[in-house]
């Protein structure tokens, strides 16, 4: 697969070490009152779809970024590459306005 | 031997003759020859026998499909079996023999097995080796695979070199026939970078096999200035002898490169060349595949594909025979005799399956419609065939054609799904091509030169739009359009004959309706219970007739049937091509830490830690086991001063105005209020409350910390930071970065550790228990300037410093403090003392941090800070993990102090049997003490740390010693931790 890199351009995937998810960008509040029910969930009910999934990727073998990829699983289409860091800051800016 | 079987004309070069051998006798023939071509030429037709009767068989095909000609090529190492010999370019000096014989080829003792055939239908080895179950391994087993195979390997190392390589291209054309020239030609005229790959060495695909007119001049003439023309173009890069295996991703293709496998010396060139080729479109002109008719004993040598007959003839100036029949069930199968006819071959009889046919024969010869072939005769060789109509004819050879396959291999790598077409009598590309790829001529059903090279234009004008050049397209080459009707004709009802699907599983159509009977519905099952198409072939030739005959005794229609999955490679690919230059000690990289050349010279044993290589223990001249160095390097540590290598734990760089904070999040401990020159243990949690990892941490100033990882876990921790960073905690100023290889970092540990420092840190730094008391650090300068760092930390339990300086400086740094200490008789420590001296303490490492355990199991509890949030804080309370039995870590020794422990023994109550549900905990780290003088060890166990002086069992079953151990406290020294003060 090619990784359409927001700095790099396209890099092969074999640079980039897979995690899932991207859900994990959203750690819940520690000091929330069911936290550990929200921690349980952030970690353990992930989703795995056959479909369009949104998914961390890390460029180890480039310039370190993490990447959210939104990529088809089932036809391996990469619809959408960003910063994972601009959609967390994105989500949090969102968040406390 | 003379070429008895050669014709005139043809594209082969008869100025150069070329001497090869085959099963150690020798021939010749000219270059530009295949090997089946020569061996047909000097009459050779027996060249093998099949994988499981023994049957004698010849050559079939003249491509990559063969499923008959195998041979093995070269000899000792360079030996490499089941080569097809119709792909096999001749040169000189080729040595080829014939393979799965007992004896000689003509007479192979093994033969019998083609008598017992009616004992080796489908699924044979499963219904006739059940029993007795043991006889398998010991008996049966070894007797088929000797019996049934194919080549052997030399089990020796392969000499040959392989390489990688990675191209990119605008548009990758796979197949140089006439769809793939056309294409390439008014792309590369356009502007487009262009890659023509093509797995045959002569380009021009079918154009070269026929004789055809193309432009008014010959085809093959008009290939040539086709390619001179391309060849011209710098953007159009020419891939003879290239192979496109597979279609991966994103228009990746993966491509096999013979470089040197058809010369005689490969001059250091790599035999190979395993290529990526990223391509941003690709036309799939791979062409067609001829496929055969069932029939009695349709498996003789001399009864090969009619395609294949005539390419021999035009290409090669090869007759495969003297006396020629045609069988077939379309037109294309007659030109195969207008062709032979044309160079004087006789033509015995022409015999179409259809009840009409509009196809004349050439003047003088016969032709039979709405006939078939019922049986053939000859032991080694084809002599004769007989008709439906009850005539026998005596023949040599026999073309059949069977009507062609489109080859749509590729167009099934990701998620095509071909499609019946009942009109060509051939599978086509449909469903989902992978991304970027256009499929034209025959591989896309236009079955004709004209059509071929209308839609390879059409195609190539789409595509370069698509890519935004301005094509300029020239105008289609005049060609005409040959006879190309076809019938859905599969088989012959052979009785009790048998009549073979595919060639080289020996597979035949009783075998087919023999699987459909015992309820084998699903074409792949019936490939995996008849072995149809698992074969080298994988069934090119042979797959569409099994399905046509499954379908037919389902009573399916063939688009029900449906195809087996292609999958890659298209053609065998050797593994070492895979391995490339990655194999032996290049099949991974090997770390060397800075100090690695000192350590050669003093006699250190290497241990592999990942891709480093540490020094595990460094022998002295008389030593004689490795117990004794290591005994001897902690003794002198802890009674005066040793020196450890520690480079290659984990080095990363924390810079920004949130570092502290950054680190509160990371570490389970608190880490805002270290102050500037301290250095703290960090205890690091996944989000599950599990143990990461553990380290240090040393604030070099209010922005600036270096954290320290294990060796094992340097890589993971950084990335896990990394996420933390940029996903978790993005608006926080931090920034990382790994420093792991420049800086060379040596523990210096023991009573006289200090002593040591003070000679080689510059004085200016002053380094006294005061001024830099446990757990200062901060930035000094060694031996006149070099800077360093300094961290008083220690994992030995002893005074003891770890001193980094930039990486260049390792290997002096070693030699220095070695000389510094001679005065207090230093010694170097290797990882075994290392070991030792942190088992000795109660330190965890890796055996400890092993993914399934708590810091309340590492007695580290009370380091989890409640009053911050840091990764993993919430779910280390879970219930499970905080019960009041929860497992601690705690010291071991045995009852009989003469005993060694083991690690991964597991722990049960003395008076309780050895099963799992009485398990307590288990082993984790274990070393001879050489300060006690007998086995301690650390290991968890429930509710450890109340249980100090009681007696368990430490069961090891599978090494068969157990025995009876004290729970005692981790710290077998120094308990208090003075010495680390002193």
């Amino acid at each position: 697969m090619i990784i359409n890199h927001p700095l790099l351009g396209p890099r092969d995937a074999a640079e980039f070490v897979y995690l899932g998810d991207a859900s994990l960008i959203d750690r819940p509040d520690w000091q929330s009152p069911n936290a550990a029910s929200e921690f349980h969930d952030y970690m353990h009910l992930r989703d795995n779809i056959a479909g369009e999934m949104r998914e961390l990727w890390f460029h180890e073998q480039g310039d370190r970024s993490w990447l959210v990829v939104t990529r088809n699983t089932v036809t391996h289409e990469i619809t959408n590459v960003e910063l994972a860091r601009d959609v967390a800051l994105a989500k949090q800016t969102g968040a406390s306005s | 031997m003379t070429q008895e079987f050669r014709a005139p004309e043809g594209r082969i070069n008869r100025e150069k003759l070329v001497n090869f051998t085959f099963n150690s006798k020798r021939y010749q023939g000219y270059e530009g020859d295949t090997l089946a071509s020569a061996l047909l030429a000097n009459g050779v037709r027996l060249v093998g026998r099949s994988f499981k009767y023994h049957r004698p068989r010849g050559i079939f095909s003249c491509g990559s499909e063969e499923p008959n000609a195998l041979v093995t090529l070269g000899s000792g190492a360079k030996t490499e079996p089941n080569c097809r010999a119709t792909t096999i370019e001749l040169h000189d000096g080729l040595e080829a023999i014939s393979q799965n014989h007992m004896g000689s080829l003509k007479h192979d003792l093994l033969a019998f097995n083609d008598i017992l055939s009616p004992f080796l239908s489908a699924g044979f080895y499963y219904k006739t080796f059940m029993w007795p179950a043991k006889f398998w391994e010991k008996l049966y087993e070894p007797v088929i695979r000797r019996a049934a195979g194919l080549g052997a390997l030399s089990g020796q190392e392969d000499p040959s070199l392989y390489d990688k390589g990675f191209l990119h291209c605008d548009l990758l054309v796979i197949g140089s026939g006439p769809a793939g020239l056309v294409s390439a030609l008014n792309a590369g005229r356009a502007g487009a970078s262009v890659i023509l790959a093509d797995e045959d060495f002569l380009l021009g695909g079918r154009l070269q096999m026929e004789q055809m007119e193309v432009d008014g001049i010959s085809a093959s003439q008009w290939v040539a200035n086709t390619i001179s023309e391309l060849a011209e173009m710098p953007n159009v890069h020419i891939m003879p002898r290239t192979t496109v295996y597979g279609a991966y991703d994103h228009g990746t293709f993966g491509a096999l490169e013979r470089k040197t496998d058809h010369k005689k010396y490969s001059s250091g060139k790599p035999r190979q060349v395993l290529w990526r080729i990223y391509s941003k479109h690709s036309l799939l002109a791979a062409g067609a595949t001829e496929r055969s008719i069932a029939f009695a004993n349709n498996d003789r040598p001399g009864i090969m594909m009619a395609g294949a007959v005539r390419a021999y003839s035009n290409r090669f100036d090869v007759l495969p025979g003297k006396e020629i029949a045609v069988f077939t069930n379309n037109d294309d199968g007659w030109r195969t005799a207008h062709d032979l006819h044309a160079k004087g071959v006789a033509i015995k009889a022409i015999v179409d399956s259809r009840e009409s046919v509009s196809m004349k024969p050439p003047s003088g010869v016969a032709s039979f419609v709405d006939t078939k072939v019922t049986d053939t005769m000859g032991r080694h060789a084809l002599t004769s065939i007989s008709l439906s109509n009850g005539e026998n004819i005596s023949v040599d050879c026999l073309a059949v054609s069977g009507g062609w396959s489109s080859n749509v291999h590729l167009t099934c790598h990701q998620r095509g799904k071909p499609q019946w077409n009942e009109e060509i009598a051939s599978f086509v590309p449909g469903g989902e091509l992978p991304v970027g790829m256009t499929v034209a001529g025959a591989a896309n059903g236009q079955m004709t030169l004209a059509a071929a090279m209308k839609s390879a234009h059409e195609s190539t004008r789409d595509i370069l739009a698509s890519l935004h050049f301005k094509p300029k397209m020239q105008p289609l080459p005049k060609v005409e359009d040959e006879a190309s009707g076809t019938s859905c004709f599969w088989h012959v009802e052979s009785g009790k004959q048998r009549a073979w699907i595919d060639l080289q599983n020996d597979v035949t159509a009783k075998d087919i309706k023999q699987s459909h009977l015992e309820g084998f519905r699903s074409v792949e099952h019936l490939k995996r219970y008849t072995t149809l198409g698992m074969a080298t072939d994988q069934g090119k030739t042979s797959n569409m007739l099994g399905l046509a005959v499954m379908a037919e005794t389902s009573g399916k229609t063939i688009d029900e049937t449906g195809t087996t999955m292609f999958r890659p490679p298209y053609t065998p690919v050797p593994i070492g091509a895979f391995a490339g230059r990655s194999r032996g000690k290049h099949f991974k990289p090997v770390r060397k830490t800075p100090s690695h050349q000192w350590a050669k010279e003093n006699g250190a044993v290497f241990v592999e830690a990942g891709n480093w290589l540490r020094a595990q223990w460094y022998a002295k001249p008389g030593e004689t086991h490795w117990r004794e160095s290591v005994d001897r390097e902690v003794l002198a540590t802890r009674k005066s001063v040793g020196i450890c290598d520690v480079t290659t734990l984990g080095k990363i760089d924390v810079q920004g105005r949130d570092a502290a904070e950054f680190l509160n999040k990371i570490y389970a401990n608190a880490f805002g209020k270290l102050a500037v020159g301290k250095v703290r243990y960090g205890l690091m949690l996944r989000e599950d409350g599990i143990v990461m990892d553990d380290g240090t941490a040393a604030r070099m100033s209010d922005t600036h910390f270096v954290v320290t990882t294990t060796t094992a876990n340097a890589v993971s921790v950084y990335r896990h930071m990394e996420f933390c960073r940029q996903c978790l905690f993005p608006q926080m100023d931090v920034s990382l970065i790994s420093t792991t290889e420049q800086w060379a970092q040596f523990a210096v540990a023991g009573p006289n550790a200090r002593k040591l420092l003070e000679k080689v840190v510059d004085d200016e730094h002053d380094i006294s228990n005061d001024a830099f008391p446990f757990m200062a650090c901060g930035e000094v300068s060694v031996c006149e300037g070099i800077p360093a760092r300094l961290f008083r930390i220690s994992f030995s339990g002893e005074l003891a410093y770890e001193i980094a300086v930039p990486a260049r400086y390792g290997n002096s740094m070693m030699s220095v403090l070695m000389q510094a200490g001679q005065a207090f008789d230093a010694v170097a420590y290797g990882t075994e003392a290392l070991g030792v001296m942190r088992i000795e303490k109660g330190h965890a490492a890796g055996n400890e941090l092993c993914g399934t355990t708590t810091a309340l199991d590492l007695g580290l509890g009370r380091m989890v800070s409640k009053k911050k949030d840091s990764i993993g804080n919430i779910l280390s309370e879970r219930e499970h993990l905080v019960r009041e039995d929860c497992l601690n870590l705690v010291g071991f020794k045995p009852v009989d102090k003469t005993k060694g422990l083991q690690a991964g023994a597991h722990f049960v109550a003395t008076d309780n049997e050895p099963i799992m549900q009485n398990d307590e905990g288990w082993m984790t780290s274990v070393c001879h003490s050489p300060n006690l003088g007998y086995s301690i060890g650390l290991g968890f166990i429930k509710s450890g740390s109340k249980r100090f002086g009681e007696t368990v069992t430490a069961v090891d079953l599978l090494r068969g010693n157990t025995m009876d151990v004290v729970i005692v406290s981790p710290h077998f020294i120094d308990p208090e931790g003075e010495r680390l003060r002193g």
